[in-house]
């Protein structure tokens, strides 16, 4: 990988050369259950076979997550966590992989659109995904994302019209990220019905990969949407492991899951 | 009569800043509500329940002991009179009725002081739905008696644990149950808040408080009112109050928040009169929040206004300078509560409270008019210490 590719282009290599059914990416809440340990997990990650890493900012008010995530982000707001903190956990994980944010909308708009976006960029982030800002809301924010190279990653929902498919697909950049269900992030029993249809719409609409997230914690659900997706997103899983037993733990986790997808 | 739109901005306020799962269901809520406000049998049908069922038109009452307290002329709009005590059901009643109009069986709301929450529960009542409230634990020890009055009127009210305990997490937690039940389920929110089209929606519903006081206050005293006043938590009373005089340029609009225990003790619900910018709840508006975007706590003896969000028109309208937003303490809140109830035999609600204090603090010869939000009962243990 070159020092000057973008974050653009170093999401579609991990796509593309991660040698499993499906790239993996783990997510982890940055500064959870405090910064050094949230760069120790998310280390243990990429070694235990993540190909890309999906780092939280925490905010007070997550309105996409579950509680498991929740709390991980409450407790870490308790123990000190900022958005420069997880910057710099990701400006070390970013020489290892590519790191795409998740951060809501009003972190990015207290920084200003295009600060927050020049700051990601320096910290070596590869893309960002705002859970609370919809494809209407995103135009400004992704203008300034592609002035610096980064990808704005929208979110596509079981609820979303093949109309509006069509429109996000289309402005997507680095991967579409499918949400599995119509609820917040957590643990789920099995897939959701009506996923492959969703995920096929989105492939008609868009250029880039497609990753499929929310509600997936199991090898076998893992397996069961790489024969549809191009990626597999497992957060709350590896946050309640990184809360319970550490980098450790995490590890043994995405291990798990790696080897389900290899 | 013309047809405003039902706004997505107000200036750069407002928006839609929510989960994707969200947004077919704000279109079709926004189509529902462009179709339901035009539909003459809806609107009769809503008209005949207000009337009927609720007791509107609420009366535009003087107020001799607080006219002579200030040296003018007060006019109280009786909300307080309106069925279940408070402004909230004009609101409750329209969106159970969008909701049927939807298909949608099961409601969900939230509620802070628990006024919103009767509301709804009382509407889903009247309309055989199923009503869920969400409740900060806090604001349930706060608000006992409006939470027996849920349950009795048949609806389930669910604890939120999280932060303060207060209306924040309870709107959170409202909001995260509609992601995850959005087909069956219509979220009736209580105040002019939210993503759109809810302010638009909510101020449509709550309109009728300012057009109908306006037609009354020149019916019984031959003129407009010198000043309005409304207390703002989310600010769907005053929105309400405010809008119809909004093109009324001699008439002054006063919203006032909540200073808590002060404005300079971080320990307040006053964003409009302190706040930056912010997304809370789906919406841009004025938010209290700190440096790098985190929303902070509210405080208020009023559980009503205990937010730390308001709603994006009242941004709108702080910038554009046509209304000005005060604050007003817990303690002249308090006190105010004890003015009202000695002098005029009326018990306010802690909210409207904060209106009549900054009333009597800024005394003056012309006309007042205060929307009186609601009844205090629900306030006893609050007032008397409890």
């Amino acid at each position: 990988m070159s020092v000057a590719s973008t974050g653009v282009d170093r999401i579609a290599s991990a796509f593309a050369g991660h040698g499993k059914r499906a790239a993996l990416m783990p997510y982890l809440m940055g500064g959870f259950p405090d910064q050094e340990a949230s760069l120790a997990a998310a280390e243990a990650a990429a070694d235990a076979g993540a190909d890309l890493i999906e780092l939280g900012i925490p905010f007070s008010d997550p309105l996409a997550d579950g509680p498991v995530i929740h709390d991980a982000a409450t407790r870490a707001l308790a123990a000190g966590a900022t958005p420069y903190g997880v910057l710099t956990v990701c400006e070390r994980l970013a020489e290892r992989l590519p790191v795409v944010l998740m951060v809501y909308a009003n972190a990015v708009l207290a920084a200003g659109v295009e600060a927050f976006a020049l700051r990601a960029a320096s910290a070596g982030a590869a893309g960002l995904i705002v859970p609370d800002m919809p494809h209407d809301e995103s135009g400004e924010l992704r203008a300034a994302c592609d002035a610096e190279g980064i990808a704005l990653v929208p979110l596509v929902a079981p609820t979303s019209t093949p109309e509006r498919i069509a429109e996000i697909g289309a402005d997507a950049r680095g991967f579409v990220y499918a949400v599995s269900l119509t609820g917040t992030t957590g643990e789920r029993d099995s897939v959701a019905e009506g996923l492959a249809e969703m995920v096929a719409r989105i492939r008609d609409a868009a250029q880039v990969p497609v990753a499929v997230g929310f509600g997936i914690s199991t090898g076998a659900q893992a397996r069961a949407v790489a024969e549809i997706a191009d990626g597999v997103i497992v957060g709350s899983r590896i946050v309640r492991a990184a809360g319970e037993g550490g980098a450790a733990a995490v590890g043994a986790v995405v291990e798990e899951l790696a080897s389900a997808l290899s | 009569m013309s047809t405003p739109a039902v706004e997505r901005r107000f200036g750069p306020y407002g928006g839609r800043y929510v989960p994707e799962t969200l947004i077919p269901a704000l279109d079709e809520l926004e189509r529902e509500w462009v179709a339901a406000r035009a539909d003459p049998a809806f609107q009769e049908e809503l008209g005949r329940l207000l009337r009927d069922y609720a007791g509107r038109p609420t009366p535009l009452y003087r107020a001799p002991g607080l006219s002579a307290a200030v040296g003018g002329d007060v006019w109280l709009k009786r909300e307080d009179l309106l069925h279940t005590g408070s402004h909230k059901l004009n609101n409750a009643l329209g969106q159970a009725l969008l909701a049927k109009r939807m298909g949608k069986p099961r409601v969900i709301a939230e509620t802070g002081a628990g006024q919103h929450g009767v509301a709804s529960a009382t509407a889903c009542a009247l309309l055989g739905l199923e009503c869920v409230v969400y409740m900060g634990a806090e604001d349930m020890r706060r608000q006992r008696p409006n939470v027996q009055r849920m349950r009795l009127l048949g609806a389930e009210v669910r604890s939120v644990d999280a932060g303060a305990r207060t209306l924040k997490e309870a709107v959170s937690a409202a909001i995260r149950d509609w992601v995850a039940n959005v087909e069956t389920t219509h979220y009736v929110i209580g105040s002019a808040v939210g993503p759109a089209p809810y302010p638009a929606l909510v101020r449509d519903l709550q309109r009728v408080i300012g057009d109908e006081a306006r037609a009354q206050v020149r019916e019984a005293a031959g003129r407009l009112p010198d000043r309005v006043i409304a207390c703002v938590g989310g600010g769907s009373n005053a929105i309400g109050t405010f809008i119809p005089f909004a093109g009324d340029a001699e008439v002054e609009l006063i919203g006032v928040e909540a200073a808590g225990e002060g404005l300079d003790t971080m320990r307040h619900s006053a964003p409009l009169t302190t706040g930056a910018r912010g997304v809370l709840h789906g919406a841009l508006s004025a938010v209290l929040q700190d440096e790098e975007g985190q929303i902070l706590e509210a405080h208020s003896v009023s559980a009503g206004l205990d937010y730390p969000g308001s709603g994006p028109e009242h941004a709108f309208l702080r910038d554009s300078g046509r209304v000005r937003y005060v604050a007003v303490s817990d303690e002249d809140a308090l006190a105010a509560f004890g003015t009202v109830a000695r002098l005029e035999g009326i018990l306010p609600a802690l909210e409207p409270a904060h209106a009549i204090a900054w009333l009597l603090a800024h005394p003056d010869p012309g006309l007042s008019l205060v929307t009186l939000s609601g009844r205090g009962d629900k306030d006893l243990a609050e007032v008397l210490g409890e």
